[in-house]
């Protein structure tokens, strides 16, 4: 088990009355995707909680480029992975934000 | 302990409990007695025997306690047994229960030999109060089992197992927890006796389990699902 | 049509309430993950694999729980299982109907005695629903099953609804097959495993109704009104079908004593034709 954490810079913050989402199950070689408001002077705030331990520098690529694709701010992203792969968390991550924001990046 | 050293030491003024191979039942003066031995596994056709002599026991003797002597290995593995339904049968037993604490019969569960799952499910942990012997066994599944179940190594889980009361096998787990009230030590007829003459209450054992620090979370847990005020 | 068994445990309690209507007790922001996990090296879920809430059914206020069988196996913990015991309860004092779409291999080994006692803790409360005439069914569909506690705990319940892809028991096949032999259960044998436990054989002991892969279909079936617990009379039942069917070898057997036609094709008709070919001829 490893925790990781990172903050970029947003873009537009999301409508801080949005509700917080959680989207996908965290079953084997997938994982959930917790989105919250928070006030975090227009960053995001990414924490993740994966199995497969030493994959800090892969995380760090796939939400650089999934946070330049969805210019939001002000929200918390929590992570709960069990060994899924870059492309379903890249997947998941782009549903859980249109979850969160009501669609459309 | 074995059956035939406990029942003297339960009953010392005798009882006319019959035994028909792994089952048991009868009274001991104004108790009514029903349980397994041999660390029988709990099929569709013994679970209705214990049903029937429950429903007999409300027939025929309103109001009477009833003390449960559980010995068992867990549900029975058969095929035949689940095909027609194994968990309704054993849901039956629960049903029964539950239908003689409706109607004023105070239930008592002991565990003497072993209690594993499923046969501790349907006997003594849906008595009103389940008790001990210091000897006995409570389980769902022995380390090495659960190891190659979950894939953690053993070394690691017995580890653990001296600090958690979560998993591991023993009954000083399940005290802790909640799920047993107590040990019967010494004069065990009096333990029935003092038993007998608690009132059970609801179920505490959730209170009991955060008391006695084995249980951290499940009452605060479901008071913040009930919307209990804080 | 949107199949049970594909959707997760928050799609299902989406498709099955009315619109908009899911208001979740301690939800995933609340964080009250399993602290049992960590240490065992397994990453905890936000909802500790259940969600539970109120809602509304046909404009009826229900209060609701639904097992992610993704989730290990749907598996009961202490966190887990004290969700469920909170909201029977809460059930009980609002004497609202609880609708429990189950998905659960049963006990939790990572952390087995709460599991257990959880187990034993949501039995009690769904008895107490029983007696004060509250009625609690279960909707039973997904991949996994539901087995062990979660099995009995089932068979407590006013009204039991199935899919013929769901499965109900108590030991798992492969506990079986592992613990007596291939002899006595072959686990690999889909079509063995699926007469001893699947949907159909429930339907025909009478312990379940059946419905279609569709979640209107698991939400047409439901009926919101106690079913009365007589249990001298279940008692009688099930000491006729122990006696009747006890010893035979497989459920073809009991099919066919049933008078079931061609009972080889009970597990290939649809549900409609199903119901027609049982009508009458179950336990």
């Amino acid at each position: 088990m490893e925790r990781l954490e990172y903050e970029f810079d947003g873009g537009a913050p999301v409508a801080p009355r949005n509700r917080p989402t959680l989207t996908g199950v965290l079953g084997s070689g997938n994982l959930e995707v917790l989105v919250e408001p928070a006030d975090l002077g227009g960053r995001v705030r990414v924490e993740v909680q994966t199995a497969a331990v030493g994959f800090g520098a892969i995380w760090q690529a796939v939400l650089s480029d999934v946070f330049a694709r969805w210019q939001v701010g002000d929200i918390r992203v929590s992570i709960n992975d069990a060994g899924a792969t870059p492309a379903v968390v890249a997947l998941r991550l782009d549903q859980a934000l249109s979850d969160h924001t009501g669609g459309g990046a | 302990m074995k059956i035939h050293d406990l029942l003297p030491q339960l009953f010392p003024h005798g009882h006319d409990i019959a035994f028909d191979g792994e089952y048991f039942a009868g009274s001991a003066g104004d108790v009514s007695v029903i349980g397994t031995c041999d660390r029988a596994a709990i099929g569709a056709a013994l679970s209705h025997r214990m049903a029937g002599e429950v429903l007999r026991i409300c027939r025929d003797h309103p109001g009477r306690p009833i003390l449960l002597l559980v010995d068992t290995l867990g549900q029975k593995m058969s095929r035949r047994d689940e095909t027609i339904c194994l968990n309704a049968y054993i849901a039956h037993l629960a049903k029964c229960l539950d239908h003689a604490r409706g109607r004023g019969h105070k239930t008592i569960g002991l565990v003497y030999g072993e209690a594993v799952s499923a046969g501790f499910l349907s006997s003594s942990m849906l008595a009103d109060a389940c008790y001990a012997l210091p000897e006995a066994e409570v389980k769902v599944m022995n380390l090495p089992a659960m190891s190659r179940v979950t894939k953690i190594p053993l070394e690691r889980l017995e580890e653990l197992s001296r600090t958690s009361a979560v998993f591991a096998p023993g009954v000083a787990n399940y005290i802790a927890m909640g799920a047993v009230r107590g040990i019967w030590e010494g004069d065990l007829a009096a333990c029935l006796k003092a038993a007998l003459a608690e009132d059970p209450g609801p179920d505490t054992r959730r209170a009991l389990g955060e008391q006695r620090g084995g249980r951290t979370l499940a009452r605060r847990v479901s008071a913040d699902v009930r919307g209990d005020a804080a | 049509m949107t199949s049970w068994l594909e959707s997760t445990a928050r799609e299902r309690v989406a498709g099955l309430l009315d619109a908009g209507s899911f208001t979740e007790f301690v939800p995933p922001e609340a964080r009250l993950t399993s602290p049992h996990l960590a240490q065992l090296n397994q990453p905890a879920a936000f909802d500790d694999g259940v969600a539970v809430g109120r809602g509304m059914l046909n404009d009826e206020p229900v209060l609701i729980a639904a097992q992610e069988g993704a989730f290990m196996g749907g598996a009961v913990g202490e966190v887990h299982g004290a969700k469920i015991t909170g909201l029977l309860e809460r059930a009980l004092a609002e004497r609202i109907p609880v609708l429990l779409l189950l998905e659960s291999g049963g006990v939790r080994l990572h952390e087995a005695n709460a599991g257990l006692i959880a187990v034993s803790e949501i039995m009690r409360a769904i008895l107490a629903l029983r007696g004060a005439g509250v009625p609690v069914i279960v909707l039973n569909g997904g991949r996994v099953g539901v087995f062990g506690g979660m099995g009995i705990a089932t068979c407590l319940c006013d009204l039991l609804i199935m899919s013929e892809d769901a499965r109900l028991g108590l030991s798992g096949p492969e506990v079986i097959e592992t613990t007596m032999g291939v002899e006595e259960f072959d686990a690999a044998d889909r079509a063995l495993v699926w007469r001893v436990t699947g949907g159909k054989n429930r339907a025909i002991m009478g312990e379940a109704v059946l419905v279609a892969d569709d979640i209107a279909a698991f939400r047409a079936a439901i009926r919101l009104d106690p079913v009365p617990l007589d249990v001298e009379a279940e008692h009688a039942l099930l000491g006729a079908r122990l006696d009747r069917f006890g010893g035979m070898e497989d459920a073809l057997d009991i099919w066919a004593d049933l008078g079931i036609e061609n009972p080889a094709r009970v597990p290939l008709l649809d549900t409609d034709a199903f119901h027609a070919a049982i009508r009458g001829k179950t336990a």
